[in-house]
């Protein structure tokens, strides 16, 4: 194990070198091979080939959630109608994230095609080369219609001008609530942080296991949460390019977060991502919960919630700047510059965001980026009535960022999130605030270098 | 001719193998992290890296992570190591007696080792949580204060160390029992027919006869220990807020989390540097106590 640990850098050192050395020929050998087909229409053939890529294996990397659940159990009938085999491997958070880290910094030709987060790493995958640019491949096909994704999460998956991913659903961050507590309770839910806060107050009952607030606590995983707070006092993480989290206006959402969690949540929050937070609410255990809509199921699923009829939904309520939580392009799919079957994996990606596919995923519950989706009745009726509304309010007056818009993105995240686990710790919140400002204008100093 | 020269260096053809794969898979590595620990470079394919001189290791040796993470690292590996002999040397003089089920034990006892690390982690984590997890549900029936666990930066690196100690306790245990039998029966007759105690036996024989056996276990021990990973990655990721974090998860999250792989090999090397200083230490006192060679 020792040698390991320490080998494995050694290792994807040594493999990068000389990966890094094939590298170029392979892109050179790739770029003639993907402009076959287009010479191929071309010169007029009359054969149309149904099945360009019949007989390729292609490997795909995807996020463990509910979109690639429900894509899932349809590849076996793209498989039969492209004659691709798609081998579709699917990884938690954490795990894809290194995974793809080493695959990528090694120059490997799989995965083919993955799931990322633009918002966290679009900045870094585009300096690397790790992200092929997809402009060409997007108009090849009229009735892919790639007019018809939001123009906000296209935005979020161009850079310098090029696109270069796909984005597969969106994030907006709405508040769960328990709607027969409040009903019980005589409680109206809540519009502003300050009816929110007193309805915590009044329904926190840690004696008996009972908690009115339960979120995310962990230092990293806790930003996306806090930036609809911070943003909802007036703050940001950076302004004009410069970092601004020790602002008055800053400090009072970080403030406004961790009194919350600290006063009305649970134990142990300091070592809650949303998959503790969410079960902890799926027990019954919490009367409020805020995050992403995307995770709705986890509460509403007999299976995984003991709570699942009695889940309500809204948008977050209205700090002293209003109600501005985070509305961004979650998850997107891109090709893996190194791969030997762009085009086959390229058709993969077109098929997994069609309007048909779209809009399967999103009656599983996994709001998409298609306009012509969320126009559609068909697009909403599979989503609870209140959220649906919470999420379209949100798609309408949301911030499109929830992290610092830098290329350090999980440093920065770091960073920012110990000024809310300072304050859970009882320590000086406007002293943590002024050193993470330090040290988030030095990680933006030092991206300007790179 | 050949067979002439190769009977003069027939030692060097027959390590010829041994000392490629060596070359090959362990110096290799080592000088490659140990140059680009003077660089600086996010893995990038477009960018080259850049010389930076020992500004990796100023930017390590000034900074407050590093030291934290050493203090961590020492006090994880410390803890761990010294309850698990104790615990362990304990467990293999109780079982090295004839009793009834003994092998059944010994079989359990292996179980947590063979289990994997990471849903070892899982597992705890798990029973850890604080609100419905198993470790309070106990705490609660037996009409105990619940705790944090993993939740709090005082009780983090404690709850660590039990799982340690729980998932290698046995390893010690099952070595020392192997030296036990090893023991000849001789030293106890004698000692006997001088009018001995058990602790006397104890003390006077069967601990200095065990000594080297006790010091291997624990040799081995304690670079498994310094490097720990698994279990602490599954459970905390090194919070809340770093009070878990060892050197060897700085490591991983500053070269796959965030790119800076200058600065990760720069404390691979001193982490490479800290591991040998234990292991030379560890058999000097080897050599003294255990009266080896």
């Amino acid at each position: 194990m020792k040698l390991k640990r320490k080998g494995l850098v050694g290792l994807a050192l040594v493999t990068s070198l000389t990966v890094s050395a094939c590298g170029n020929s392979n892109n050179e050998a790739a770029s003639p091979s993907s402009s076959a087909p287009a010479q191929a229409s071309e010169s007029g053939a009359p054969v149309v080939n149904e099945k360009p890529y019949d007989g390729q294996k292609i490997t795909i990397f995807a996020v463990s959630h509910p979109w690639s659940d429900a894509l899932k159990t349809q590849i076996p009938e793209f498989e039969k109608a492209s004659g691709i085999k798609v081998d579709f491997q699917i990884f938690a958070e954490e795990q894809l994230q290194q995974k793809l880290a080493v695959q990528l910094t090694t120059g490997a030709e799989s995965p083919d095609a993955y799931t990322y987060r633009p918002y966290m790493e679009k900045i870094l995958y585009s300096k690397n080369g790790w992200t092929t640019p997809l402009d060409e491949y997007v108009t090849k096909n009229s009735e892919y219609d790639f007019g018809d994704f939001s123009k906000a999460t296209i935005d979020a998956s161009t850079i310098d001008g090029k696109l270069m991913s796909i984005p597969l659903w969106t994030d907006q961050f709405v508040m769960y609530y328990r709607k027969d507590i409040l009903e019980k309770n005589n409680i109206a839910v809540p519009k502003t942080m300050v009816e929110f806060e007193d309805a915590m107050k009044k329904l926190h009952n840690p004696k008996d296991d009972f908690y009115g607030f339960v979120a995310r606590g962990q230092r990293n995983a806790l930003v996306t949460a806090v930036s609809s707070f911070v943003f909802s006092e007036g703050g940001d993480f950076m302004t004009n390019g410069q970092a601004s989290v020790n602002t008055p206006e800053a400090v009072k959402g970080f403030k406004l977060y961790a009194d919350l969690v600290k006063n009305y949540g649970p134990k142990g929050v300091l070592n809650m991502n949303w998959a503790q937070a969410i079960a902890l609410f799926g027990q019954g255990k919490a009367a409020f919960y805020v995050d992403s809509a995307a995770l709705y199921k986890n509460t509403t699923d007999p299976e995984k919630s003991l709570i699942s009829d009695k889940v309500g939904f809204a948008t977050l309520p209205a700090g002293s700047a209003g109600s501005k939580p985070y509305n961004i392009a979650s998850w997107s799919a891109a090709i893996n510059p190194q791969s030997q079957h762009k085009d086959a994996a390229w058709a993969f990606i077109e098929w997994a965001t069609n309007k048909q596919n779209v809009l399967m995923i999103q009656q599983n519950g996994v709001p998409g980026a298609r306009d012509s989706v969320w126009a559609s009745k068909e697009g909403i009726e599979k989503f609870p009535a209140d959220l649906a509304t919470a999420i379209q309010d949100t798609m309408k007056t949301g911030v499109d960022h929830n992290v610092p818009q830098v290329m350090s993105v999980t440093e920065s995240r770091d960073v920012v999130g110990a000024i809310v686990v300072k304050a859970l710790l009882g320590e000086d919140i406007q002293a943590a605030a002024d050193l993470a400002n330090k040290e988030l204008q030095a990680i933006i100093d030092k991206d300007k270098t790179k | 001719m050949i067979t002439n020269w190769l009977d003069r260096n027939i030692k060097w053809v027959f390590m010829l193998p041994a000392l490629l794969f060596i070359a090959l898979m362990v110096a290799y590595p080592i000088f490659y992290t140990a140059r680009l620990s003077f660089f600086e470079w996010s893995m990038s394919a477009v960018n080259p890296s850049k010389w930076i001189g020992l500004d990796n290791y100023i930017t390590l040796l000034k900074g407050k992570e590093f030291w934290d993470a050493l203090w961590i690292t020492f006090y994880h590996s410390s803890i761990s190591i010294v309850l698990e002999t104790i615990l362990g040397v304990a467990i293999a003089i109780l079982f090295s007696r004839k009793m009834a089920g003994a092998k059944t034990i010994k079989t359990m006892m292996m179980l947590p080792m063979v289990a994997t690390p990471v849903s070892i982690g899982l597992v705890w984590l798990l029973i850890y949580e604080p609100s419905i997890g198993l470790a309070n549900q106990l705490l609660k029936q037996l009409g105990f204060e619940t705790q944090e666990w993993l939740g709090s930066v005082t009780q983090v690196m404690p709850s660590l160390i039990l799982v340690d100690v729980w998932q290698w306790t046995p390893m010690i245990a099952l070595i020392t029992i192997a030296g036990i039998a090893t023991i000849p029966s001789d030293p106890y007759e004698s000692a006997s027919v001088d009018g001995a105690n058990a602790w006397q036996k104890f003390f006077h024989i069967t601990l200095p006869l065990l000594m080297p056996t006790i010091l291997t276990a624990v040799t081995l021990r304690m670079i498994d220990l310094v490097k720990t990973f698994d279990t602490i990655y599954a459970t905390t990721q090194g919070g809340p807020n770093f009070a878990s974090q060892t050197l060897n998860l700085m490591i991983f999250d500053t070269a796959f989390s965030r790119f800076q792989f200058g600065y990760a090999s720069a404390l691979l090397m001193v982490f490479f540097i800290i591991l040998i200083v234990i292991v030379l230490l560890l058999t000097a006192i080897r050599k003294r106590l255990g009266g080896l060679e």
